[in-house]
């Protein structure tokens, strides 16, 4: 074996792929033998960092410095300065929103100071393609002390004692959930992932499987093991290629080296995994859905009881579990219960992925202990909103979850002080809105992708739904009549207690939650036909300001349907009957004379 | 390779992976080598490449192996600075490939520094 004096670990997730980081790959390939480097430096492909904006990104080690956006043309200079001479390219350092400061560390970012990565621990540091180095991050050390020393009872005690809860978004034990298949009587059982990830904006469960797919399969080898299965799926939607394949890899090597299959290590364990690809119907991510798409029938939920634990995939108890839950369970078993139990709230213990997107400075994949307050994800990590822009809510738990106010910032996050605030965990997508986005509408754009995933089984969701989304429609559209509020809570209620799955009974949460903060909203598209966001474009007008318009032209010359008129050197005028209100006069005057009313 | 058929199997792989990471962290013996253009025409790069060798030869891990620029002692080129933790960080000169199993058997691995050598010291 060489050894290499450093590492250059080239992030090679799908975000980064989207960036172009396979050419940066094989650029520094290329320099990289010119320079006859290639023995004293490594490269190394690895899975997410998290913040896939800032991609491709590069990090070199031992001193672990951080490029960001590096392009092909940046090679050389990296190589040449860098690598060669021992002096880091600082022009490519990240750039900390607030302070302008330019940091060279990967710890020294706050982005990354304030997370604390369990699930994630390994992402992005290792290659998720090499069995090695996985395996000198503690890996299949849990399996090793698990088949050597403790029973399958012990096992889901630890977990239960955890308190680990699934991130898949209900929150229920994990532990318990395992004891109750583990008492359930056959000798046939199954465990399934659950990576179908449907929720808009949600990634990390694509991320740990790019990232890190052995910490998966080592945690549901160990659910296996204590409830009695001896046959596992993973179900991952279709559109996550590069995470179907990097799993398959992993498996594969599992296999040949007999950590799948028959009595692994030595042991009387057994167990084999497969890998089903899913459509990408949100309501596959239901549990009892998902089992029906594996059994090759069509995807739709059925009443629940019996649960899966006891009549599950071909009839069999099984076990079914997120992504994300099962990349916690290596942890928790090699390092014991306590230790996992002493990070969290008093009720959720440990730490939640979240995918952080909106209008914000840094977005990207953050885990966080669970108690963190969403003013520290959103300031502290997030960097806050834009120059000159003013927080106006924070969507949580995408189309099942809910929009929180400035006032519920300091609230310590977790499962249950979520449900409170009358918003949820869900998945993990943290969606923050400005002063610029319209509360009315974000409503309306989840009710519309619950509308169209719904799979119609029942007459709540299917009708209940379509009409919810018809009344914003109408409001949005500046045609709300002042019984629509009424009538959408009434609606809503209905749909939540009489719906069959989860998809329907949460699909009215993001209005209530936004009638019950953000009622003067919807009041003021109803009652006084104004946006106040200016996003409904029924609600307003452009206009131009006679007062600051200097008659430039500009606008009138850019206007695509020639709405605004008038002379060189005097004010403009535009028709509002004729214009289209694409935005574009008013996003290029130079004097701001242009407005919405 | 082969299956994996018992604990004991699995855990001589383990021993053997960390191999494949050591330059993923820094540790707290470094070795600095100095390679502004005066250092490259004095020959640094040898000096690294021999450096590299010897510490695979003694199969020594826990050494961060970095480079930095010009730090102005041109003349005394090639400069190789020695950190361990506690200690001061010793800066040897006019090094030589020659000299590099030297420094690392007597300094990284005895924790004795090369007098002859040495050409500054900052004290810890
Ligand atoms: C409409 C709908 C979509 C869901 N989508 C997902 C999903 O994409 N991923 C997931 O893990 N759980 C999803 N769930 C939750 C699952 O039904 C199930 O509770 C979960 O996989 C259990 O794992 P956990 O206990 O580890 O969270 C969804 C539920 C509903 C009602
Ligand atoms: S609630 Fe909606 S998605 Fe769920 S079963 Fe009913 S129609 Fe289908
Ligand atoms: S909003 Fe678009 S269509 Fe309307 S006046 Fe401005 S440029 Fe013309
Ligand atoms: S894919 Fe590179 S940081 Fe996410
Ligand atoms: S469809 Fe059953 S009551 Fe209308």
């Amino acid at each position: 074996m060489v050894f290499y004096r450093g590492h250059l670990l080239i992030c090679g997730g799908t975000g980064c792929v989207s960036s172009g980081c396979k050419d940066i790959i094989i650029a520094f390939q290329e320099e990289l033998r010119k320079k006859k480097l290639d023995e004293e430096i490594k490269i190394v492909e690895t899975g997410c960092h998290g913040l896939c904006e800032m991609g491709p990104l590069v990090i070199l080690h031992p001193e672990s410095v951080f490029y960001c956006r590096v392009e092909v043309k940046d090679v050389q200079e990296i190589v040449d300065e860098h690598l060669m001479k021992g002096r880091p390219v600082s022009r490519l350092f990240f750039t900390e929103p607030l302070s302008l400061d330019k940091v060279p560390k990967y710890q020294e970012i706050g982005f990354y100071r304030k997370q604390q990565r369990i699930a994630l621990r390994n992402c992005g540091f290792i290659d998720p393609e090499n069995f090695n180095e996985y395996l000198a991050c503690d890996g299949y050390a849990a399996l090793e002390k698990m088949l050597s020393e403790m029973t399958p009872e012990e096992v889901t005690n630890v977990v239960k004692a955890a308190g680990l809860r699934g991130r898949g978004g209900g929150g229920f034990s994990t532990g318990t959930k395992w004891e109750l298949c583990a008492k359930a009587t056959s000798i046939k059982k199954y465990i399934i992932c659950n990576a179908d990830e449907g929720d808009p904006g949600a990634f990390m469960d694509r991320s740990l499987l790019e990232g890190d797919p052995h910490n998966v399969l080592e945690g549901m080898m160990i659910a296996a093991y204590a409830i009695g299965a001896d046959e596992g799926y993973l179900y991952i939607r279709a559109e996550y290629p590069l995470a179907i394949k990097r799993t398959q890899t992993a498996i594969s090597r599992a296999e040949e080296l007999g950590l799948l299959g028959k009595n692994i290590l030595g042991s009387n364990f057994s167990f084999t995994l497969k890998i089903k690809e899913g459509a990408g119907a949100f309501v596959c991510g239901e549990e009892t859905a998902l089992i029906a798409s594996i059994e090759g029938r069509r995807g739709m939920p059925r009443s629940r009881p019996p649960f899966p634990v006891v009549k599950g995939l071909f009839g069999k108890p099984t076990v079914i579990n997120n992504v994300e839950t099962f990349a916690n369970v290596p942890q928790i078993i090699l390092h014991g219960a306590d230790k996992f139990a002493a990070v969290g709230t008093e009720r959720s213990k440990g730490t939640k992925v979240f995918a952080l997107t909106g209008k914000l400075r840094n977005t990207g994949l953050v885990e966080v202990p669970m108690g963190i307050t969403m003013r520290e994800i959103i300031y502290d990590i997030g960097g806050g909103t834009f120059e000159g822009k003013k927080f106006k809510a924070v969507q949580i738990g995408g189309p099942s979850g809910g929009c929180l106010p400035e006032d519920r910032l300091d609230l310590p996050i977790d499962y249950d002080s979520l449900v409170q605030a009358g918003a949820m965990m869900g998945s993990g997508g943290l969606v923050v809105l400005d002063d610029e986005s319209c509360i009315v509408d974000v409503a309306r754009y989840f009710l519309s992708f619950t509308r169209s995933e719904s799979c119609g089984k029942c007459t709540p969701c299917r009708e209940g739904t379509m009409r919810l989304l018809e009344i914003l429609e109408r409001i949005c559209a500046g045609q709300g009549v002042p019984e629509d509020i009424a009538k959408v809570e009434k609606l809503a209620y209905i749909i939540k207690a009489s719906a069959l799955c989860g998809l329907g009974q949460t699909a009215p949460n993001p209005i209530l939650s936004t009638l019950r903060y953000f009622r003067h909203e919807y009041e003021a598209h109803i009652h006084d036909k104004k946006c106040p966001a200016g996003v409904c474009q029924a609600l307003f007008d452009y206009r131009i300001d006679d007062r600051i318009c200097n008659g430039c032209t500009i606008c009138a010359k850019i206007c695509p349907v020639g709405a605004i008129s008038g002379e060189r050197k005097q004010a403009h005028q535009l028709d509002i009957v004729k214009c289209i209100k694409c935005g574009i006069c008013l996003e290029r005057c130079p004097k701001n004379a242009i407005f919405k009313e | 390779m082969n299956k994996l058929l018992t604990m004991e199997e699995l855990r001589e792989l383990r021993k053997k992976a960390p191999d494949e990471m050591t330059a993923r962290q820094t540790w707290d013996t470094q070795v600095i080598v100095s390679v502004g253009t005066c250092g490259i025409a004095a020959g640094a790069r040898e000096v690294v490449t021999e450096l590299l060798k010897e510490l695979q030869r003694r199969n020594i891990k826990n050494v961060s192996v970095t480079k930095t620029g010009c730090i102005g002692m041109c003349e005394r080129e090639v400069l190789l600075d020695v950190v361990r933790p506690n200690e001061d960080r010793v800066t040897y000169g006019r090094v030589v490939p020659r000299d590099v199993s030297r420094i690392v058997g007597e300094h990284l691995v005895n924790g004795r520094v090369v007098e002859g050598l040495v050409v500054g010291r900052i004290s810890s």
